[in-house]
């Protein structure tokens, strides 16, 4: 009997961890129980993207898009929607503004300005079947190149797509692709960069948990067109998901024919193969992956030589990022010519963002470049929280530097974030709010890049430690004017002479915070007080006058530290604060702020 | 391989499209500041103290690293340069535990220079704080080497030193960032880690963070001792180098100045470990021919080089059959010291204290091993590098440049030019092949066997001796020897006598001789000038055989009555066994 109805239930890491696996049985369970089990497709298919509203679940052909749905839920969407054809409202996401609720996925403001290119299967097809990703063009465009193009016909349309590295890089992708062409061995190989170690980047695992086979047919394409027959994909260990599934994959398509020997009845053939990372965030950066991948301790090797002259075991290797990749094959089903219609006119193509911090809408979205970060923020990320006021956006992670209201309305690509101080990075785009202290997010950022310094070069090793410790002291407490200056001096000369990218730039965060909010490191050093209210020694909560008593700020409180009668203003009492900052943010009014302690405080 | 215009600092040179800035500016004399480079064993341009600006380019590059190209115009030292150099140092020094008053490199420390010419003021600790107890490695348990991580300034040079020359790969970094501390892995020791203690990463180490356990203390109470009398043995290799500890150019033969610095140390007695080098080759030899009348075990390897040994021990015990039971002229001679001449000299074993001045660091593990003394001592009580001699001589005033030569007594000290060779790679098999194709032939034998000597990883040769073809090898270093054993597991070639020394180089590029810095590794080719000083020693010595040795033949005459007799085996031969590494779990 035909399937009538299908239902695609989010099986990306975030809607696995709160029970989408467990909700797919729960499918099975009841629909047999009611008879209608053969009527219904069941999918596990990859992540939808709107991940604050998990875990998603979408049902065809009406594209009712179910939010927050439980293992409870199950039943009533079974015996209402399923069966009796009254689709669930009380599991629909909210309209904020008309005060309704959104049935179609496609109605949703999130998906609204979006256009998925490389996410262009997650969500829609199950990644454990290849039949689905060939039922959506999926090796199309590798039969079409091994039957009618040469390498270099491919690897000219890959420059004249414009597409650029999405791992961070931002390098001309059909021009990398023509170094490691040009370089004469009869041994190349072609590496997939899945170590994603960017905190709070989840982009590249959704497209090789949503939609591996994208990946591993871009890397055919690839070996075809610089000469190779093996490839690697160079996945963290943290994936375990993504692991599964590549391999499911790789599986699938050698027993189709789509890998190894004769591929498409040519002479062209290539398999591929994958090596787990171990934890480190430098194995992300290309020249430490391949010694990780060679067995050796990863840490970075100079360049020049460059991996495409001399890479892997040392011969000519292509090094690109997962998402990169999967933009590949769309380049060769509709053209470059198209591909270069999207985007702007140096920055080509759509960008995958993973949306995160003080936003309403956390997720995964994939915009055109060009779309302006206040569309981003506001319109797909639908605003920052409770109201609460925007302060900057971090983008490129512990590499990148924080962008401010007054540039909200650039349009994105890889020239104007730099420009602006910051980077297009491998895509995560922390939003924070006015609760956020930007002396805190640097120490944050560089703590991890201290952590994660492979201690090689002097520089990366000593300097940003040096600066670290620095920050902590000013967030004790005991900072000093000279501290700020010190803190640019060594942040400009790590950035100079460091050996990576990694400490190239592991400054960028602090830098970037010191221009941008100067006044707040200057506040933290003089005055010995943080505004934001989070650096705990120097955190001082007042209620001040314009207190309304509503009350709001005491019945937060954790420990019972504020009392007052309703329409009085409020008393806090210092002794019993712990810090946590929850009057603050309940206080309609703005009443409660961090204040230095010399300006007086009442008890 | 063309020419290149280059600038730098404004002023024009013509240079080699090969040639790294580092190298076309020294080439130049245009100084450019270098720490961890060292040629052809660590070129990983990660100190980046080496930071020039080029014209055009974003960031500072390394010059260590970076070719030249035409037109390039690049700038070494304007304030932007200088003010990062010198913020690297100073980063540099923040980690440093500063103990230069005691340190074996306070003379010749790499890192010292840098910090005195780019006027580093250590202001990081002022600021901030001395340097991190909570991170600090230090490791002396072996009693043969130091690893201090509070000099280390990771800089990688012992890493790949000790990867490239002994192919073992022991050191290695462990943690990561700014943990990082250099040291065999986990929680294993230097001796566990099957270390063989060639001491190619001291000779790596810019600062004294690699250093040999300081055994001066222990001769200086010995010295002062009035029961005690001491005995010093010191060896082939020493002579050939100590001069460079006082500012003499290396390949310097300080001999007769050596002895007379003994003197004024006021030691006892004084032997030269030339003689026993003599008595070696006839004990080997007369080995040699034994194997060779009873077909085998072939072929026979050579033993006196105490990191060899190890090597062979640890990673290839198989192979133990093959080496030879002598002992190596250090234990001889301390085997000797403590018996016959003891008798000789009218004194008690137990009051002598027997002291050896070794271009080895290894050699203060073999002086403990089982089997090197008897009765409750031990042949060799203290081993000196050539190092800690040298700071002996320094501490105690002596002017060294100043002293006349003097020579040893006689029968402890009389050697041929075959035993001074031994200290250069293909010495050892050089006198031995002297001694045994006389021997063989019956008739006088030529004295050189040129094709033994040289720096090539691997020499080989046949001679023919009484009608037989004999295939010889000489090897040096561990990478080299390790090679050879996997080859010689598989191979069909027949060798009969083959040389092993565990030091690249040979003994006069010891663990424990004078470090040369980075700079004059890549002037001079200290090995050849150094080994040229034993090779002069033995054109110019009216002897050149070790069985022409009268003191020797007295030897056999009056006391050990031939080689392998009983009392031979007794004082003059060892076992070797098995040892496994890694063998300790936590």
């Amino acid at each position: 009997m035909l399937e009538r109805v299908q239902v695609l239930i989010c099986g990306g890491t975030g809607c696995m961890s709160s029970h989408s696996r467990e909700i797919k049985k729960a499918f099975e369970d009841e629909l047999t129980l009611l008879g209608i089990k053969s009527e219904v497709g069941l999918v596990l298919t990859g992540c939808f993207g709107l991940c604050e509203k998990g875990p998603v679940l979408v049902v065809y052909p009406d594209e009712t898009f179910y939010s927050h749905v439980t293992v409870g839920d199950v039943r009533t969407i079974c015996e209402e929607h399923l069966l009796k054809g009254r689709p669930v409202q009380k599991l629909m996401v909210n309209d904020p503004i008309a005060k309704t609720k959104i049935k179609q996925m496609s109605q949703l403001k999130f998906y609204s300005k979006q256009k998925r290119i490389a996410l262009r299967n997650c969500g829609q097809i199950n990644p454990l079947d290849i039949n689905e990703y060939i039922a959506r063009d999926g090796y199309m465009a590798l039969g079409k190149i091994l039957s009618e193009m040469s390498p270099e016909a491919v690897i000219d349309e890959v420059i004249q797509s414009g597409l650029k590295g999405r791992g961070g890089g931002g390098f001309p992708t059909g021009m990398k692709w023509q170094f490691a062409r040009s370089s004469q061995s009869k041994i190349k190989y072609v590496i997939c960069n899945a170590d994603e170690g960017d905190p709070g980047a989840f982009m590249d695992r959704a497209i090789l948990e949503g939609d591996p086979h994208s990946v591993l047919e871009a890397m055919a394409i690839c070996g075809y067109a610089i000469g190779s027959n093996q490839g690697y994909i160079y996945v963290r260990a943290e994936y375990p998901v993504a692991v599964e599934r590549l391999y499911h994959a790789i599986d699938q398509a050698r027993s189709y024919g789509l890998l190894g020997k004769h591929i498409f009845g040519t002479d062209f053939e290539f398999d591929i193969d994958l090596r787990l990372g171990a934890g480190a965030f430098v194995c992300g950066e290309e020249t430490a992956l391949i010694k990780s991948i060679e067995g050796y301790r990863g840490m970075p090797t100079s360049k020049p030589p460059f991996p495409a002259v001399k890479g892997l075991w040392g011969q000519p290797t292509n090094v690109n990022n997962v998402e990169t990749f999967a933009n590949v094959p769309v380049i060769f089903l509709r053209g470059a010519d198209y591909f270069k219609s999207i985007g702007t006119a140096k920055s080509s193509g759509t960008k995958v963002f993973a949306l995160g911090g003080k936003i309403n809408n956390t997720g995964l979205v994939e915009v055109p470049m060009g779309t302006t970060l206040r569309e981003v923020v506001f319109d797909i990320g639908g605003g920052i929280p409770q109201k609460r006021k925007f302060k900057a956006i971090q983008t490129g992670g512990p590499s990148g530097g924080c962008i401010t209201e007054k540039d909200l309305d650039t349009p994105i690509d890889f020239d104007n974030l730099t420009a602006l101080g910051s980077m297009m990075g491998s895509g995560g785009m922390i939003i924070m709010d006015e609760d956020n202290c930007m002396v805190d997010v640097a120490r944050f950022y560089l703590d991890f890049t201290v952590d994660e310094s492979c201690g090689k070069c002097t520089p990366c090793r000593e300097g940003t430690k040096q600066m670290l410790d620095i920050l902590n002291k000013i967030c004790d407490g005991e900072g000093t004017l000279e501290d700020i200056d010190e803190l640019e001096r060594l942040g400009e000369m790590i950035k100079k002479t460091s050996l990576c990218g990694l400490g190239q730039t592991a400054p960028n965060p602090v830098l970037s915070t010191i221009k941008h909010f100067r006044a707040e490191y200057i506040a933290h050093v003089v005055d010995k007080t943080c505004p934001a209210g989070v650096c705990s020694n120097l955190t001082h909560f007042v209620i001040h006058d314009n207190c309304i008593g509503c009350t709001k700020c005491a019945k937060n409180c954790p420990v019972n530290a504020i009392s007052g009668w309703p329409k009085q203003i409020h008393i806090l009492d210092q002794e019993l604060c712990i810090k946590c900052g929850a009057c603050k943010k309940a206080c309609p009014v703005g009443a409660i702020t961090s204040e230095p302690l010399h300006k007086g405080v009442s008890l | 391989m063309k020419p290149v215009h280059i600038t730098i600092n404004g002023l024009p040179y013509t240079v080699d499209s090969t040639q790294t800035i580092l190298e076309a500016a020294s080439k130049n004399n245009v100084y450019i500041p270098r720490l961890c480079f060292l040629k052809d064993v660590h070129e990983e341009a990660n100190c980046r103290v080496c930071s020039v600006k080029i014209e055009g380019q974003k960031n500072l590059k390394p010059a260590c690293k970076t070719l030249v190209s035409e037109g390039m115009n690049i700038i070494t030292d304007d304030q932007e340069v200088y003010d990062t150099v010198s913020m690297n140092l100073e980063l540099l020094t923040h980690r440093h535990h500063f103990e230069c008053f005691k340190c074996s490199r306070e003379d010749n420390c790499e890192f010292l220079d840098l910090l005195r010419k780019y006027s580093i003021d250590n202001e990081f600790s002022q600021l901030y704080g001395m340097f991190d107890e909570d991170n600090y490695y230090y490791q002396d348990d072996n009693g043969v080497m130091i690893i201090d991580s509070s000099k280390c300034i990771l800089c990688g040079r012992c890493v790949s030193a000790c990867e490239k020359q002994s192919g073992l790969s022991v050191l290695h970094f462990n943690n990561r960032g700014n943990k990082t501390y250099v040291g065999p892995a986990l929680f294993h020791s230097l001796e566990d880690a099957g270390c063989i203690y060639c001491g190619k990463c001291i000779g790596a180490c810019p600062t004294g963070a690699l250093r040999e356990k300081d055994d001066i203390k222990n001769v200086e109470r010995v010295l002062r001792d009035p029961k005690k009398k001491v005995v010093v043995q010191v060896a082939p290799a020493v002579r050939a180098a100590l001069g460079e500890a006082f500012g003499y150019p290396i390949g310097t033969d300080v001999e007769g100045k050596m002895f007379h610095a003994l003197k004024e140390l006021g030691v006892d007695e004084i032997m030269d470990t030339n003689f026993t080098a003599d008595l070696t080759i006839l004990e080997e030899g007369t080995e040699f021919l034994h194997r060779l009348e009873h077909g085998g075990p072939f072929p026979m390897f050579t033993s006196c080089s105490p990191g060899w040994v190890n090597l062979l021990e640890q990673y290839y015990p198989e192979f133990i059959p093959n080496l030879s039971t002598c002992k190596s002229p250090q234990q001889m001679a301390g085997a000797l010291i403590k018996t016959y001449y003891a008798d000789k000299m009218g004194y008690n074993p137990k009051d002598i204290v027997s002291i050896s001045i070794m271009p080895c660091i290894a050699k203060k593990a073999e002086a403990r091993r089982e089997g090197m003394g008897r009765d409750g001592y031990q042949d060799v009580d203290y081993v000196l590098t050539t190092r800690e001699f040298a700071r002996l001589i320094k501490r105690r005033g002596i002017d060294f440049r100043n002293l006349d030569d003097s020579k040893p007594f006689g029968m402890l000290a009389t050697y041929t030019g075959a035993g001074a060779i031994f200290g250069a790679t293909g010495g050892v098999m050089e006198a031995a092949l002297r001694t045994v194709s006389e021997i063989l032939e019956q008739k006088e034998t030529p004295i050189d066997f040129l094709d033994m000597r040289g720096n090539q990883d691997i020499k080989e040769a046949t001679y023919m001796l009484q009608g037989k073809e004999i295939n010889v090898a000489v090897i040096h270093g561990g990478a080299a020897t390790k090679a050879f054993l996997e080859n010689l597991k598989t191979s069909e070639k027949q060798y009969h006598f083959v040389e092993f020394m565990g030091c690249t180089g040979g003994c006069i590029n010891g663990g424990g001789q004078p470090v040369v810095i980075a700079r004059d590794q890549e002037a001079y080719d200290v090995r050849s000038l150094r080994a040229s000083v034993l090779y002069k020693i033995d054109e110019k010595s009216r002897m050149r055989k070790s069985h022409q040795n009268p003191f020797v033949q007295e030897l056999y005459q009056n006391f050990l009555e031939k080689p392998h007799s009983k009392k031979s085996h007794e004082l003059l031969h060892t076992k070797y066994k098995k040892r496994d590494i890694y063998a300790s779990v936590e």
